[in-house]
């Protein structure tokens, strides 16, 4: 019997286990207090995109915690997932039926394409190192908003017409309808999307992120990122895991731009939901939940998303307020004088413990 | 066995984390109030918070006026007015904070994007909606929706007839904001009306919201083309960088703006003598000579300390049209949201109404606004109404 939890002395694993739990337990509390009724409108509307930040933050995480590499293009990859599912769910609307499926194929769809573009954006960008790989990266995110507020699609009797910049030059029949309307976007999206599908993704993002970073491609990832002359010297391939673990990155975070995109029923790409300035709110999640550290990604996600709803009783100090509280989080994590003020506090804990246990 | 400890002791606080979250929450909707409870939504942080604000204001500027006169029927209005950062899913975030509030009647919100999104949830509730500003005609599909502002197909019609009966030009070219909804509404119909018409579009630029600070290359299209109007669907700010770039260029066509463009001699740092002879056509012009907007005018800047624009014109007849549409059907503030809804919009085709933004404003079965809009050109740094 003991021997069957011997795993559980491993701490990282342990660790992984304590997200998991917090993630189910955090999920079944929510549901419990729906099913009674005692949780505000506010709330209630809010929990899918807690959901969607925190997977975008664990794919980012992975990017910059275990690759290395610093990427500010991850809401570009949000969007993509966003407008590929949510035209594929435009498209598929009157064919399929049930809810769960029709999820479950744009799931899929944007999943696979903002993993594509990861993929295919990887190639030139991962050359590139530190603060270099930061604008490139900054700037496909950007290209990628532009893209698609001048593309238009629309489907008619005779099929499916794209056209860049112009909408007249879809030339379609009078019983065409847009599906992509340039700035306009994607509107009618159906409301996929819930509380219990986001749990389901965040878990599965998590799976998937924690058993690659403690496999053998995971353990190459994280040489390369502490030593890449050294990982190269030993026969790894460098630019094949870098490029493995950016796109995995990538299409997690076109995940949670799928959960976005099925959460509301009107999808644009703006500098608000979709710019840089997502883009390095995403970063601060992370690096405010400790860089390495999936669990502390989720956390700061929740935090930060729900903060400035919270303090909405401030009227107009309110983001004032907001930024304020994330300076002063940031010190407490991360100043030196506060690391070193905690660990003395965690160091009278442990002794205290330990004393206990030899009493 | 420790670390299963460690577990339990972990969940546990995240049940008391996530429980004290929670626990301001249960309140549900209205009903049992004795002050009507209207909501607003609209920017009032970020790019696009000066629109935000002077809903605000004016609508607060409405709302104690109407309370200090009495209120409606004897009862006061509360008002709140809520963030959404022009942003959808902040939107939406505004509006259930409002309901958790209370609200029964919504007059947002002030941008078309997020307009949407949140029409949708209003429908659901069956809440009565009064957008102040938001244009596009996604906003009034569902007939809880109305509008106080025109629609933007209607603008770019009116614009284009207007320019085509006048015989102010021939040739006409266009520059746009092909990211904004409104800007690429009024566009989309204006060409289409054009080619009605038989004007002659000879340039139709566009730039975005990430390229709005150099038109040149635009500008030098539109001459090349011999433009001899050129059209401004889109707002004062980046419209008086166009005309300041244009008078570098020597480039003096006619310019032509919509409701946008006022607000355009409040621009700072701008030379307001480049304006001189810009057309526009606007619901409301903040030196008109009639009383209504007169009063308006003066507390508005009592209040704020500035001149009002288009945007605290439309909130403020807003305000005043939800109070008309009280009193015709006489509900109480003890209604839900829902059932308030359902009176009010039935009424609503009822209603005419004498706004600062319009005289005798109706309004038709999908919520739009009927309304004339005035021609003005600006002359000695003022508005004079064109005949």
């Amino acid at each position: 019997m003991k021997d069957k939890f011997n795993f559980l002395k491993n701490s990282s694993v342990k660790s992984m286990f304590v997200t998991y739990a917090i993630v189910i337990v955090a999920y079944l509390v929510m549901e419990a207090l729906m099913f009674t009724g005692s949780v505000n409108y506010l709330l209630m509307d809010l929990l899918v995109p807690l959901c969607v930040y925190s997977i975008v933050a664990i794919g980012l995480c992975l990017c910059v915690g275990y690759l290395g590499e610093l990427s500010l293009g991850h809401a570009g990859f949000m969007c993509i997932g966003a407008f590929t599912s949510a035209t594929f769910s435009s498209l598929t609307k009157e064919f399929i039926s049930n809810e769960i499926v029709a999820f479950l194929l744009a799931f899929v769809i944007g999943t696979i394409f903002a993993g594509l573009f990861g993929f295919l954006i990887g190639i030139p960008v991962l050359r590139l190192r530190g603060d270099y790989l930061a604008i490139v990266t900054l700037a496909f995110g950007e290209i990628i908003k532009n893209i698609i507020n001048v593309l238009f699609i629309g489907k008619d009797s005779k099929g499916i017409h794209v056209a860049i910049v112009d909408p007249d030059a879809l030339k379609m029949e009078a019983d065409g309808k847009y599906i992509i309307n340039g700035a306009k976007g994607i509107s009618g999206t159906p409301h996929l999307s819930n509380f219990t599908i986001g749990v389901i993704l965040i878990l599965i993002s998590l799976f998937i992120v924690y058993n690659l970073v403690h496999s053998r491609s995971g353990r190459a990832v994280m040489a390369i990122r502490d030593n890449r002359i050294a990982a190269e010297s030993v026969g790894l391939n460098v630019t094949g895991y870098k490029l493995m673990a950016f796109s995995i990155s990538a299409a997690i975070a076109g995940a949670g731009g799928v959960l976005y995109a099925h959460n509301l029923s009107t999808l644009t790409a703006t500098p608000a939901n979709f710019g840089y300035n997502m883009s390095i709110m995403i970063l601060v999640f992370v690096v405010l939940g400790g860089m390495r550290s999936f669990r502390g990604s989720i956390i700061a996600a929740v935090l930060l998303t729900m903060l400035p709803e919270m303090l909405r009783g401030l009227s107009d100090y309110r983001m004032l307020i907001y930024s304020v509280v994330l300076i002063a989080m940031m010190l407490f994590n991360w100043s030196p004088k506060f690391k070193e003020l905690r660990s003395k506090y965690a160091g009278v804990f442990k002794r205290n413990k330990k004393s206990k246990e030899a009493v | 066995m420790k670390s299963l400890k460690k577990l339990l002791s972990l969940s546990l606080v995240c049940v008391l984390a996530v429980s004290a979250l929670v626990g301001c929450g249960g309140k549900k909707g209205g009903g049992n109030s004795d002050t009507y409870k209207i909501g607003g939504i609209g920017p009032t942080t970020g790019e696009a918070a000066i629109y935000g604000t002077a809903v605000s204001n004016a609508a607060k500027l409405a709302v104690d006026e109407i309370n200090a006169a009495g209120g409606i029927d004897g009862k006061k209005i509360e008002f709140d007015f809520q963030d959404d950062q022009n942003d959808t899913e902040k939107a939406v975030n505004a509006y259930n904070t409002l309901k958790d509030w209370g609200m029964q009647i919504l007059m947002g919100t002030v941008t078309t994007q997020p307009c949407v999104e949140v029409a949708g949830k209003t429908a659901a509730d069956n809440m009565f909606q009064l957008t102040p500003s938001a244009s596009s005609t996604d906003v009034i599909v569902n007939d809880n929706a109305f509008q106080v502002c025109f629609t933007d197909p209607n603008q770019g019609l009116v614009s284009a007839d207007y320019i085509a009966d006048n015989a102010l030009a021939k040739k006409v070219a266009i520059i746009y904001d092909s990211s904004s909804v409104y800007s690429s509404g009024i566009e989309e119909q204006f060409v289409k009306e054009a080619a009605v018409k038989g004007l002659e579009i000879v340039a139709n630029e566009a730039f975005t919201t990430d390229s709005k600070t150099d038109f040149s290359t635009q500008l030098q299209k539109a001459q090349d083309g011999g433009a001899e109007l050129l059209f401004l669907p889109i707002y004062y700010t980046e419209a008086s960088i166009i005309l300041t770039q244009a008078n570098t260029m020597g480039f003096k066509p006619v310019f032509f703006g919509v409701d946008g463009m006022d607000g355009i001699l409040g621009v700072e740092n701008f030379d307001t003598s480049l304006a001189e002879g810009v057309m526009l056509l606007t619901p409301f012009a903040a030196d008109a000579e009639d009383e209504a907007t007169q009063n308006f005018v003066k507390a508005y800047q009592d209040a704020y300390g500035e001149v009002p624009n288009q945007f605290a014109a439309d909130a403020y007849d807003a305000i005043y049209i939800i109070k008309a549409a009280i009193e015709k059907t006489g509900v109480k503030p003890d209604l839900s949201a829902g059932e308030m809804g359902d009176a009010l919009k039935s009424v609503m085709s009822e209603l005419s109404i004498d706004g600062v933004t319009g005289k005798s404003m109706t309004w038709d079965e999908q919520g739009a606004v009927s309304k004339s809009p005035m021609a003005v050109v600006i002359e000695n740094g003022a508005y004079k109404a064109m005949q």
